[in-house]
């Protein structure tokens, strides 16, 4: 069943994406299969295991299975320090 | 941990950690260089989803005092535009001594350099600009 979901990007995410955040209907049930849908929307080719996702605010696994409402924030490799 | 676009002073944080327990004290500082990768910086810009990063921060902090006998431990990171020469992040911890303050600090940064939603965008003299890491990390799968 179709979800509506609130994405947001970060950093190069942001610029590939060309927004900081949407809302969208998806049917991806976890949050890799989100990735895998947006990544061929805008374009990304960053490797699923140098990303990082949250859900609701909280670090989470691609494999986390999404829910009607849920905010994922997509992150692109980090680069701290 | 801190967040934010406050310029660090490394004096006015290691004065906050001083404890009559401690006999030792170790700091990183992590400072913007000019050169990159084969390219020559002029500044870098920093962004951090904030609240994630200082929940990760203080993971971060809470698994070095577990892991070694610390006495006071903390972590600052900048984020908007740094020139060149400024200080990007602040580590530091002290402790009874030197060992557990040495590794400490070692395991503090290095965390927090691969496990913090921050990224940072070089410009370049040549007025290019790219994300660190991001490219590398596409250009070597």
């Amino acid at each position: 069943m179709s979800k509506s979901i609130t994405v947001r990007y970060f950093a190069l995410f942001r610029e590939h994406a060309g927004i900081g955040e949407e809302q969208i209907d998806s049917d991806a049930l976890t949050a890799g299969d989100l990735f895998a849908e947006l990544q061929d929307r805008h374009g990304s080719s960053e490797p699923l295991g140098h990303c990082k996702v949250a859900i609701n605010d909280e670090m989470a696994d691609w494999g986390a299975a999404l829910k009607d409402g849920d905010t994922v924030l997509l992150f692109p490799p980090v680069a701290g320090g | 941990m801190q967040i934010g676009a406050a310029r660090i002073d490394p004096d006015a944080l290691r004065r906050e950690l001083f404890d009559h327990a401690a006999g030792a004290y170790v700091s990183f500082e992590g400072w913007i260089r000019n050169r990159n990768e084969g390219h020559d910086v002029l500044r870098l810009e920093y962004e951090a989803y904030d609240l994630i990063a200082v929940k990760e921060g203080e993971k971060v902090i809470a698994e070095a005092r577990e892991k070694y006998a610390l006495l006071q431990a903390h972590c600052v990171h900048r984020t908007g535009l740094l020139e060149l020469g400024e200080c990007a992040v602040w580590v530091g911890v002290s402790s009874a001594h030197r060992d557990e303050a040495f590794q400490a600090c070692r395991y503090i940064i290095d965390q927090v350099k691969v496990r913090l939603p921050v990224w940072k965008k070089e410009h370049y003299v040549d007025g290019h600009s790219g994300w660190v890491n991001c490219e590398r990390c596409a250009a070597h799968g």
